[in-house]
């Protein structure tokens, strides 16, 4: 069967069965390789990306419920090399070890700060529990989300100043 | 070389090979240069060939261009063997060369595990990165900025020792000329003077005098990790690429006897081998190569065999442990004697369930035959070893095989061994097309190895004054890392003994330390209990090792110990442990609220106090240190493999409960900079004392000793 999507602002047409997984798709016939296989049962967050702005686990999501939606995925993130104030976040405080996970926590924290810029430590806890990191780099990987949360707010402040 | 493994992983999928033409992937002069740079790249080839070891033992006599490259802008390239899983090694390794070489460590690009390109400086393993290939690069840039100083000296034609080295810029410092090592690249014959062997008289820039070591430099190639720009060893592609799957048996040891492969075979695009026990496919996507799978695995028949149950392991482990008799000549007496005659013995016995690494990234590989030539981008240790595994199942020689290994999705010791890279081979050279293998998770958590469950007896003997006088401690099935105390014992014995491990068994992060250092920790509570001593004070007064006295001491200032001792309740405990491994030190302490009656354990608050000599860079140091203790939880309270006939159970990360941001308590890390000793890998020992600390506090509030590896709550609902 043919569906169209729209990933990372780019319309791409594919050609396939219905059934396969997303993540297949992005990795396979997109190469999008950003997006990450680490469970395959939605266990692990590794392969998070947006649909129509809400996280979703591309393993987990056949490639039908993705037809004619706009996909966000970590390569569609930054804007030409300026970087997603998550992805900023990230870099300044060298949250990632082997970064394997890395790309599906920056988009869960992108998901959360688009709907809560403000979040508390529990409700960023609370909403990146099905993250797992394996390097157990939780500690920093939460200090990056706050930091992104404090940036996004004082660059929206300073907006509306203006 | 490598002192955390026990031997290499057992029942691993042997297969008979009968592969018999070949392919291959030149190197290409273009590909060469794309990596190296212009100007000096035919003395790279002669070495990539040589394959070079330059770990402990081949430094000395290794040459300067085996090790590194200037390139003609003055920056340098750094070749070794050593693989990144996100250790921090990349970082690491870029500033120990530029620090040599006296350069920022953004002029210093690391090339790592390419067999075509880096020298052999063993498995990426063992905390061994540090103590040897660290001061082999350092050693080896040392020796090019001599050289090139040198060079410099003969032009102005004066003295080398009248030049002075800083950021690139050679001064002559009596007439201030100056040459930059780009001037040095262009102008002279920089190939030729690196030729030379790196002398064993180089010597090394003092800690003092440090300016990038020592600093938080951050991973070089960070930013492609956050634009998900990173190429993993699962991420790699190839033109017309075919993406591999692998029929696996029903159960350990299961034997296949017949199967029909008509159905897979008759699929569009599907490649279907079939070599002896080995059984797989490909196809243009990872969802028809799993369809084909399905369709032959559903017509297999298999002859099984039996294998014991996660519930039997630690009798089994013990009916099956090989024990020496006499192995300990004169030493068994004689602490049969000391248990005898002290005031107060106990014998308990300790239990370390087989858990696993679970790396985010499962194994994988890519594998491309050309001419003869067989490359593969895999995630594994050691590509060396890996390209002579390779070269053996395939009958070629080693030098037409070339292994990557890509920047990796993790390891702690799970990823020795080339399970892919050989899949991905075969099904490669059978379908003539290059060939992705990816295992799931779920191959994963059964066919990789895992580290070895363990059952620990320990038998000690206190006299009248409370003095530790005899310990006798036997470690049977995960071997002999810390196995040794670091107390003043007058009779003191201890022995690692093998058993007949039913899972394939191999390294893990710390390995047998964290078993060994569990039970003797925990073991030594129990005898300060005995005592009637404070566990803190009972350790102190038995600490031999000055370098743990300095950390447990710290732990318990930092923690506040003996006042938060005091507040003790049913449902609040506190406790400590420390350790050494590795020639590092660590101690920590912890506080952990307890629910009886719900058989709830939550740990609250770790501090702990890490020393690995000098500090190489503290923000990746805090990550490794973070990571281990965090990691260490996992294995202290929930991780647990289980088996049964020849099936894992829990093959699942919703079977198998790893750390997730809910479970991680306060932390609190102290790193002490001890610059009067060589450095230490930081990788593994941090995680050996929270397990101890964790079943002492639980202990100290209620009473209840729980001698199990994983610390279950319900355990104190039964006891």
């Amino acid at each position: 069967m043919e569906f169209i999507l729209t990933v990372n602002g780019i319309k791409r047409t594919v050609m396939t069965d219905p059934e396969r997984p997303l993540l297949d798709v992005l990795r396979e016939d997109f190469k999008l390789t950003g997006t990450k296989y680490g469970c395959g049962e939605g266990y692990c967050g590794a392969c998070t990306v947006l649909i129509d702005g809400k996280c979703v686990h591309a393993c987990m999501t056949p490639v039908a419920m993705a037809d004619n939606r706009v996909i966000l995925t970590i390569e569609g993130l930054a804007r030409g090399d300026s970087l997603n104030p998550v992805q900023e976040a990230f870099l300044e405080e060298g949250a990632m070890q082997c970064g394997y996970c890395t790309p599906g926590m920056i988009m869960r924290a992108v998901s959360l700060l688009q709907r809560n810029p403000n979040p508390t430590d529990e409700q960023i806890i609370t909403e990146m529990n099905g993250n797992v990191c394996r390097c157990n780099g939780y500690i920093k990987i939460l200090n990056a989300v706050r930091r992104a949360a404090k940036q996004i707010k004082a660059s929206a402040s300073s907006v509306e100043l203006r | 070389m490598i002192d955390d493994i026990i031997g290499e992983p057992s029942q691993r999928n042997d297969s008979e090979s009968s592969v018999d033409t070949g392919c291959q992937v030149e190197l290409s002069r273009r590909s060469f240069f794309q990596v190296l740079g212009a100007g000096l790249l035919f003395t790279v080839t002669e070495d990539v060939s040589q394959g070079q070891r330059m770990g402990d033992r081949g430094r000395q006599s290794a040459r300067v261009a085996a090790r590194l490259h200037i390139n003609a802008d003055g920056t340098f390239t750094v070749m070794t063997g050593k693989v990144e899983e996100g250790q921090g090694a990349r970082a690491e390794l870029t500033q120990a060369a530029a620090e040599e070489l006296r350069v920022s460590a953004g002029r210093v690009h690391l090339v790592m595990a390419d067999t075509a390109l880096v020298p052999d400086d063993g498995m990426t393993a063992g905390s061994r990165t540090t103590p040897s290939t660290i001061p082999a690069v350092r050693q080896g840039a040392a020796a090019a900025r001599v050289l090139l100083t040198r060079l410099a000296a003969e032009q102005w034609q004066v003295a080398p020792a009248a030049l002075d080295v800083r950021n690139g810029i050679i001064t002559n410092t009596a007439t201030k000329q100056t040459l930059t090592y780009a001037d040095l690249a262009k102008a002279k014959d920089v190939a030729a003077a690196f030729e030379q062997t790196i002398g064993p008289d180089v010597t090394v820039t003092a800690v003092s005098e440090w300016t990038v070591l020592g600093s938080s430099v951050a991973r070089p190639n960070c930013r492609d990790l956050v634009t998900g720009t990173h190429r993993y060893p699962s991420d790699i592609a190839r033109p017309n690429m075919l993406y591999g799957k692998v029929l696996r048996p029903p159960s350990y040891g299961a034997t296949l006897e017949s199967i029909d492969l008509s159905g897979a075979k008759a699929m569009k695009d599907v490649v279907v081998v079939r070599d002896g026990q080995f059984v797989g496919c490909a196809a243009p996507s990872t969802f028809l190569a799993a369809q084909a799978l399905a369709a032959m695995s559903k017509t297999a028949s298999w002859k099984t065999v039996p294998h014991p149950s996660s519930k039997e392991i630690f009798s089994y482990l013990k009916g099956h442990a090989q024990r020496r008799s006499g192995s300990r000549p004169g030493t068994a007496a004689s602490i049969e004697k000391a248990l005898s005659d002290a005031s107060k013995s106990l014998s308990e016995t300790y239990e370390v369930a087989y858990i696993q690494h679970t790396p985010m990234e499962p194994r994988a590989a890519t594998a491309e035959w050309e001419d003869g030539k067989l490359t593969v981008w895999t995630g594994v240790d050691y590509p060396q070893r890996a390209q002579g595994d390779l070269a053996r199942l395939f009958g070629i020689p080693a030098e037409r095989v070339r292994v990557i290994v890509p920047d990796m999705g993790g390891g702690f010791g799970g990823k020795h061994t080339p399970d892919a890279a050989e899949e991905a081979a075969r099904l490669a050279k059978a379908a003539g097309l290059p060939v992705a293998v990816h295992w799931t998770r779920a191959e994963e958590f059964t066919w990789a190895y895992f580290r070895p469950a363990a059952v620990i007896e320990c038998k000690g003997g206190l006299d009248d004054k409370g003095s530790l006088v005899a310990w006798d401690f036997t470690n049977i099935n995960a071997g002999s890392a810390a196995l040794d105390p670091p107390y003043k014992i007058s009779n003191a014995a201890t022995q690692s003994v093998n058993s007949d491990s039913p899972l394939r068994q191999g390294a893990y992060r710390c390995l047998a330390a964290t078993a060994n250092n569990f039970a003797r920790e925990s073991f030594i509570d129990e005898l300060a209990a005995a005592a009637g001593v404070d566990p803190l004070d009972f350790r102190l007064a038995h600490l031999d090792n000055p370098r743990i006295r300095v950390v447990l001491e710290a732990a318990a200032k930092h923690f506040d110990w003996a006042a938060r001792k005091k507040k003790v309740t049913g449902e609040l405990g506190v406790g400590l442990a420390c350790g050494t491994e590795k020639n590092s030190v660590v101690a920590a302490c912890v506080e952990v609220a307890i629910d009886r009656r719900r058989g709830e354990i939550r740990v609250r608050e770790i501090c702990e106090v890490f020393e690995c000599g000098p500090i190489l860079n503290p923000a990746n140091l805090t990550s490794q240190v973070q990571g281990c203790i965090i990691m260490g939880l996992g294995g202290a309270l929930t991780e647990q493999i289980q088996f049964q006939d020849g099936k894992i159970l829990n093959a699942t990360f919703a079977g198998y409960e790893v750390p997730r941001f809910q479970d991680v308590p306060k932390i609190d890390v102290h790193l002490v900079n001890k610059t009067d000793i060589p450095p230490a890998g930081a990788g593994e020992t941090p995680i050996i004392a929270v397990a101890p600390a964790i079943a002492n506090a639980i202990f100290a509030a209620t009473g209840v000793r729980i001698r199990s590896m994983p610390i279950r709550g319900g355990q104190l609902r039964e006891a």
